[in-house]
């Protein structure tokens, strides 16, 4: 493709008069012209005049710019870049969703509930947990959920001295983010060398004034957290919560589950764990699990299977429910892809998820750590962290690593998280990758090594073969340009 | 293996287990403690092939009963141009992660560039985020926002006429960041002003939240709204759905510093509640207190013209619990439907889709009335594609929807027994309109 040809914006494709779409002819008399002139804008918005095959290769020459999972591997350390089955898009867009509105009778979208329910009795039973809600709309907005779940039961007996939410050093960004906005005070625990939670600093931390304890496992750098039993032990004793943040829930898939290590509440992201795509950013999904004695807590609204085995909504949630955090059901779509992922493998497939995930990280960590520097030895669980090379004489970094994966074909992996190390570099090939691709990742990061000795400013240069260089960050965020209309009055001065 | 979504046969497993020193994949897990582990499967069904899959949902699709759509509420029956599930389906866009590596992601990067360019046009207002989960989540970050920019202010006041679900959602975020919402009360079905002025003057405001057009369908007037609130160093947010603003006075005009709302109707599937996509839009001045992603244009070192996220010191992967919000996503592909309806329409076409279903709206309204079991429940009040009604005496909502769903319509939202709105858009037909009217004369 001549990026030359296609590098312009929606905008710079308008001319005057094209349009890209046809709408039916009006039969009626036009109701706008009989409102009030006052409450009418004044002036059009601005919007590109485009006709549709224009539309259509503007955005199809865009894409190519872009790398996904189908494009090639992407071992983004965290974000679990399995593969998104096809057939889960192709039911997602089933006409009778499509059109069926949220207000629509229950007696209309039984078989729409019944998803819906299917789905999360099926989380229920792969986490341990007595009842999911699906409506949170993400990862993040499900462990807000589910804080605010543990902040409800608090508040129900009348437990008002809790303000502080424990967080681990490894953890990931959301977790304290999202502990604030729920109200609460972060306090850090830090993680031992081996990266697993330092128990006694967290005892020492734990008391009265302790509502949650908010974990990964395995942890952000692939540890599984194997004093787990005294530490869900030591967090009750406190009359605190357990929190599993399921960002890295797919190890565990088919060996573990979370309610059996004693979390009360978790977070799954259907966007991770059960192959729904990310989008380039949303939509996700971050259904939240509880275990018994909290389901009344659960958000507004909520779906029930009636004695008669009919599906039906509750408005108002549960008796003690902390109320909506969405409009309605949530990403709805995501759903279908998830449950039709889960209904694809059956019991005998997700027994694979995990190990065939720990595998594959295990295999790629155990073929690199020579030349790269393996703070904590392994086994490690879906995937691991390097500190950079093992030769910091170069002075190639993880950043420089990172750019010139992308040259040779590779999305670059989760890059300066967790914060643990200076160069961290944090690897998860997911199960869905072969051991040939695995191999010809291994090669690339193998060659990298040997460019960062022998032409070490052809790494710290990249990447050189891709759609876009280095971008000028510190320029965009010094004076943000964050509309065409910015872009213009930016140009005009220059 | 047991899947077509794993790769591996027996022979990579003994070879990649050499590798890693195991012998078998139980040791890879030996640090799981043993009473940690399942050691059973999962009591859910078996495998299924791909036809066995499709037949189970094709089954359940089955028990969902199309009608033909009057009802609203924030989610509206618009028509879907082909050309978007054509591009929004390439997998180059829906298989990507949020764009952290730029050089191999602007494709995402520059849909969303374009999108924050028109919806800041759309709204009247400088700058806009790269999108938020929905209109209701929107909202409550914009709550957020006005208490933060406010400092020591807890106080929030929401319109009556806001959509009931968005303000429960304010409800909830607003009880665990400790901020009082109080309730601006409506008369004849608009906000009430003068209510307003005096929960102003008692001080201690930091935002007020309002919508239009309303949960009712009504056009709100905010004229004199900005001058009061920010006479009280409060910020003024508007909620409206995304449609009716190509043609409406803008947030920017009506001189609101966020505007927030569901971009749904811009023509994307009802799809059961979700996805959709909340839009939020602002000031310049509050460009550095925006939640979420925000994407910059700036240059690389080819000299060529890139687009970056940018602005990220406000987010919690690097503020972590001081950032201005939680969210680490946006509605990612759902932005590009929202720009490429925007591109496709164009002014002119957002405004022709309003005009038709205002003018289905007005013509199905008049009609009732005409029935005379039907009124408009506030008829000297100006309304866009969606109204309310009150009903007759002898007659109640649950009755006529019940009478109507036989009749294969889903009538619209009730709001108690004697009221409901009606919604229309430009997909609803004369046919459709005239047995709408005539079941509801056949009562």
């Amino acid at each position: 493709m001549n990026r030359r040809l296609y590098d312009k914006l929606i905008f710079e494709h308008s001319h005057t008069g094209r349009h890209g779409c046809d709408l039916p002819r009006a039969i009626w008399p036009d109701a706008l012209a009989e409102l009030p002139g006052t409450l009418m804008r004044t002036e059009a918005p601005a919007l590109p005049e485009v006709d549709e095959p224009t539309v259509v290769r503007h955005y199809t020459n865009q894409s190519t710019n872009n790398f996904g999972v189908d494009t090639g591997f992407y071992p983004l350390g965290s974000c679990t870049m399995k593969y998104n089955p096809k057939l889960n898009d192709a039911l997602a867009s089933a006409p009778a969703i499509a059109g069926l509105h949220p207000h629509s009778p229950a007696c209309a979208a039984q078989g729409a509930l019944e998803i819906y329910w299917t789905l999360q009795r099926s989380l229920a039973e792969i986490g341990g947990m007595a009842e999911f809600t699906l409506n949170p709309f993400a990862g993040a907005h499900g462990e807000l959920t589910g804080l605010m779940v543990i902040h409800a039961w608090h508040d129900s007996r009348e437990d008002y001295g809790r303000t502080k939410v424990l967080v681990p050093d490894s953890a990931h960004g959301t977790n304290p983010a999202s502990a604030h906005i729920a109200g609460y005070e972060v306090v850090e625990v830090k993680s031992l060398a081996d990266g697993t939670i330092d128990v006694d600093d967290l005892r020492s931390k734990l008391g009265p004034d302790v509502a949650a304890v908010m974990m990964t496992n395995p942890n952000t750098v692939g540890m599984f957290e194997k004093n787990i039993p005294a530490i869900a032990e030591a967090v009750h004793a406190a009359g605190a919560l357990l929190y599993y943040d399921g960002a890295n829930l797919n190890p565990m898939v088919g060996m573990a589950r979370p309610g059996d290590m004693g979390f009360d509440v978790m977070h799954i992201n259907l966007h991770k764990t059960f192959s729904t795509p990310h989008g380039g950013g949303g939509p996700g999904a971050g259904p939240v699990g509880v275990r018994a004695g909290l389901e009344e807590f659960l958000p507004a609204p909520r779906v029930m299977k009636k004695a008669d085995g009919a599906f039906a909504i509750e408005e108002a949630g549960g008796s003690h429910s902390l109320g909506r955090i969405s409009s309605w059901l949530g990403n709805y779509t995501v759903f279908i892809r998830a449950l039709a992922y889960i209904l694809t493998l059956g019991a005998d497939g997700l027994a694979h998820v995990g190990p065939l995930a720990t595998l594959n990280a295990n295999y790629v960590m155990h073929s690199l750590d020579d030349l790269y520097l393996l703070p904590i030895p392994g086994p490690c669980k879906h995937e691991f962290v390097f500190d950079g090379l093992r030769d910091k004489s170069t002075g190639v970094t993880t950043l420089h690593i990172a750019k010139r994966l992308l040259d040779l074909g590779f999305h670059a992996p989760t890059i300066y998280f967790p914060l643990l190390f200076h160069e961290s570099l944090m690897i998860e090939p997911t199960e869905t990758e072969s051991i040939e691709t695995l191999d010809t990742f291994i090669e690339a990061m193998r060659r990298i090594a040997c460019e960062a000795v022998e032409n070490p400013e052809l790494v710290k240069s990249a990447p050189h073969d891709t759609p876009a260089g280095r971008a000028d960050d510190t320029e965009a965020a010094l004076h943000p340009v964050v509309t065409y209309a910015q872009y213009l009055a930016a140009n005009a001065h220059d | 293996m047991a899947s077509r979504y794993f790769p591996h046969t027996p022979d990579d497993v003994r070879r990649m287990l050499g590798v890693c020193g195991a012998s078998s994949l139980a040791d890879l897990y030996s640090d799981v403690p043993d009473s940690l582990l399942l050691n059973r499967s999962y009591d859910l069904p078996p495998s299924m092939s791909e036809p066995e899959v499709k037949a189970w949902f094709d089954a359940a699709f089955a028990r969902c009963t199309p009608l033909t759509c009057f009802a609203g509420a924030g989610a509206y029956d618009h028509y879907t141009p082909a050309v978007i599930p054509a591009i929004t389906s390439r997998s180059e866009f829906l298989t990507a992660y949020t764009p952290y590596q730029p050089e191999i992601s602007q494709g995402t990067l520059q849909y969303i560039f374009e999108y924050q360019s028109m919806m800041a046009s759309l709204t009247g207002l400088d700058v806009s985020n790269a999108s938020m989960y929905d209109g209701a989540t929107a909202t409550a970050e914009a709550m957020i926002m006005a208490v933060n920019a406010a400092r020591k202010k807890r106080r929030v006041l929401v319109s009556a006429t806001i959509n009931p679900a968005v303000a429960a959602v304010v409800n909830t975020y607003a009880r665990y960041q400790n901020i009082a919402v109080e309730v601006i009360p409506q008369h004849d079905g608009v906000t009430d002003r003068e209510a307003l002025r005096e929960m102003l003057g008692a001080g201690d405001v930091a935002g007020v939240i309002a919508q239009t057009p309303n949960y009712y369908g009504i056009i709100e007037d905010f004229d004199g709204w900005a001058d009061e609130i920010h006479a009280v160093k409060a910020l003024f947010i508007i909620n409206a759905p995304a449609l009716p603003l190509a043609v409406l006075k803008t947030p920017g005009e009506w001189g609101a510093d966020i505007a927030v709302g569901d971009a749904q109707s811009l023509g994307m599937p009802l799809s059961y509640g979700g996805p959709y996509l909340g839009y939020m839009t602002a000031r310049q001045s509050l460009i550095r207190k925006l939640p979420g992603r925000i994407v910059g244009a700036t240059t690389d070192d080819r000299g060529q013209r890139v687009f970056v996220l940018t602005l990220q010191a406000r987010e919690q992967h690097i503020r972590r619990e001081k950032a201005t919000s939680n969210i680490c996503s946006n509605q990612g592909i759902m932005t590009l439907h929202a720009a490429m309806y925007m591109a496709l329409m164009g002014a002119k076409g957002l405004r022709d889709v309003n005009s038709l279903s205002a003018s289905a709206a007005h013509e199905l309204a008049r009609r009732l009335e005409a029935t005379g079991k039907i009124k408009l429940s506030h008829p000297h009040k100006p309304f866009l594609n969606e109204f309310k009604v009150t009903i007759a005496d002898g007659y109640d909502t649950a009755g006529i929807l019940d009478a109507l769903r036989e009749a294969g319509i889903l009538g619209g939202v009730a709001i108690d027994e004697r009221e409901m709105i009606i919604a229309c858009t430009e997909t609803r037909t004369e046919a459709e309109i005239e047995l709408y009217v005539s079941t509801v004369n056949n009562l």
